[in-house]
């Protein structure tokens, strides 16, 4: 019962960055292995639809997987860390059962999750997040018919609400928070990149004319048991509208707790990391989102980067430089959707903020630390472990960063066997 | 639509026939059902559907704790809502 399984190079996340990473890696060993918890490879952007299938790029990098040795393992999660000796130690939850997977080197891949920032009625049944309706319009949610508006903020917004579109949904109103002058310059900016471009343009096919407009976000959401309503406002005045589907966050956070738990440090937009994705604990890389939320393509080149260095080979210059204009690209997008500092302040004394142990606003002296507000009111000691609130409490209280601490996931006491108890209560 | 594989799960101890690829979280909001209820008492249904906010956990053949937008529909599967 005390397995453990070694591999040259351990890959965690299987999206595109860690595709990229997992595949390179392949071409310089066979011992490779991708962790990921969703239930087939390809992360959120190529998330497989259900019925549909993959998109092309997702198809391309998943087709490339199989043809490599690389051994993966779905729906697992990584819920602690052990390093030490030159080589570490991943404690892996995968159905009910816990599993050691070893290597000297390891790839994070880890990702990015919405920021969702609260506002009155937010809990209600049918408020989504946007990159969220998406997954779940992809894992089967049926959305032909339904009243959706989608609001927040980032390039997601318009892309999810063309994809809602497409499967029949009756997409009423795209709300982005930035103003008409933020998105004429993202506008401006894309004549750099013609594909984006492109892209966008398709997106906006499929929306009604007059659907999307900016500088206003979604206020409220109005229902007894789900929602029923929503007030969009742009600060002046408010406008009521039927809507069962609300779809709506405000950018993306990059997932580093998995890195911190390694050590590695980080600034608060993402893991810190050398010109070859090398983060600052041995052993370890980091590429993607997490790095800092900048876009497939940024991924996937990091993914590739990190693959080559992992296994001994020097990414060229040109990969680089493709490298860095990719991570530009992502500070453009940070500058253009910027918050406005409404939508900080749209919660109420008495809206839910941590909805896992539903603590209200008004519970939490702004004056109190991420800490002492878990230890005086509870936030963030719930289920999602302050995932959700902390994002948003971050910026509404300016609190710091969290401590990563394991378990990562919550684990079931029952799945811990042998070695794998003693790890998870030994020593941190 | 009509055309697509079915099967068939016990949602708190009654039947249901449900597309036989879709995720459990999918399965629940289709059926126009919430997911769980928070501490104090409301109706929720998922969030970010990926596994990171929890609100969709649900326990799945008698294996508690299981976050239902990651875990597809199988036939047969017992699913109770922590009510």
């Amino acid at each position: 019962m005390n397995d453990v399984t070694r591999f040259d190079v351990v890959v965690v996340g299987a999206g595109p960055g860690g595709l990229a990473a997992a595949v390179t890696a392949s071409a310089g060993t066979s011992s490779v292995a991708l962790i990921d918890e969703g239930a087939a490879p390809g992360g959120q952007i190529w998330r497989r639809d259900v019925h549909a299938g993959h998109s092309l790029e997702g198809r391309e990098w998943t087709a490339a997987l199989a043809k490599t040795p690389v051994v993966t393992l779905d729906r697992a999660a990584v819920v602690d860390v052990e390093s030490g000796a030159g080589r570490h130690r991943l404690l892996v939850q995968r159905d009910g059962r816990t599993m050691m997977v070893e290597s000297a080197t390891v790839i994070l891949a880890t990702g990015a999750r919405e920021l969702f920032l609260p506002f009155p009625g937010w809990t209600l049944p049918g408020v989504l997040g946007v990159g969220g309706a998406q997954a779940m319009a992809k894992s089967g949610l049926e959305v032909r018919g339904r009243r959706v508006v989608v609001s927040g903020s980032g390039p997601l917004l318009v892309a999810v609400a063309a994809s809602l579109a497409k499967r029949g949904a009756d997409v009423i109103a795209v709300v982005e928070q930035a103003s008409p002058g933020m998105m004429f310059r993202f506008g401006a900016g894309m004549i750099a990149k013609p594909r984006t471009a492109l892209e966008a343009m398709r997106f906006l096919q499929e929306l009604r004319g007059g659907t999307l407009r900016f500088g206003r976000w979604v206020a409220r959401a109005l229902g007894r048991t789900r929602v029923e309503q929503v007030v969009i406002t742009d600060g002046s005045n408010d406008q009521v509208v039927d809507c069962d589907l609300l779809c709506t966050a405000y950018g993306l956070v990059p997932n580093t707790e998995l890195a911190r738990l390694f050590g590695c440090r980080s600034r608060g937009t993402g893991i810190e990391v050398d010109i070859h994705q090398r983060a600052s604990i041995d052993g370890v890389y980091a590429v993607g989102e997490c790095v800092g939320v900048a876009g497939v393509e940024s991924a996937l080149i990091e993914g590739m980067v990190a693959g080559q260095a992992a296994v001994g080979l020097t990414p060229s210059d040109f990969v680089l430089r493709r490298r860095d204009q990719a991570r530009r690209w992502g500070r453009k997008l940070d500058e253009v959707f910027a918050l406005r500092p409404e939508v900080l302040g749209l919660a109420s004394a008495d809206t839910i903020v941590c909805r896992c142990e539903d603590v209200r606003l008004g519970a939490i002296d702004p004056s109190w630390s991420r800490r002492q507000a878990k230890l005086y009111a509870r936030v963030g000691m719930g289920a999602c472990q302050g995932r959700v609130c902390g994002a948003a409490l971050q910026r509404i209280h300016g609190w710091e960063e969290d401590v990563a601490r394991p378990p990562l996931q919550p684990v079931i006491l029952s799945a811990l066997t042998g070695s794998a108890a003693g790890a998870l209560t030994g020593a941190h | 639509m009509s055309d697509r594989a079915t099967c068939s799960v016990i949602i708190d101890g009654m039947p249901f026939e449900v597309d036989a690829t879709i995720s459990v979280a999918a399965a629940l909001m289709n059926a126009g059902l919430h997911i769980r209820r928070s501490v104090t008492g409301e109706p929720r249904a998922a969030l970010c559907g990926m596994g990171v906010c929890h609100e969709c956990r649900v326990t799945i053949d008698g294996e508690r704790h299981r976050r239902a937008c990651l875990t597809a529909v199988a036939a047969g599967q017992v699913i109770t809502r922590d009510e």
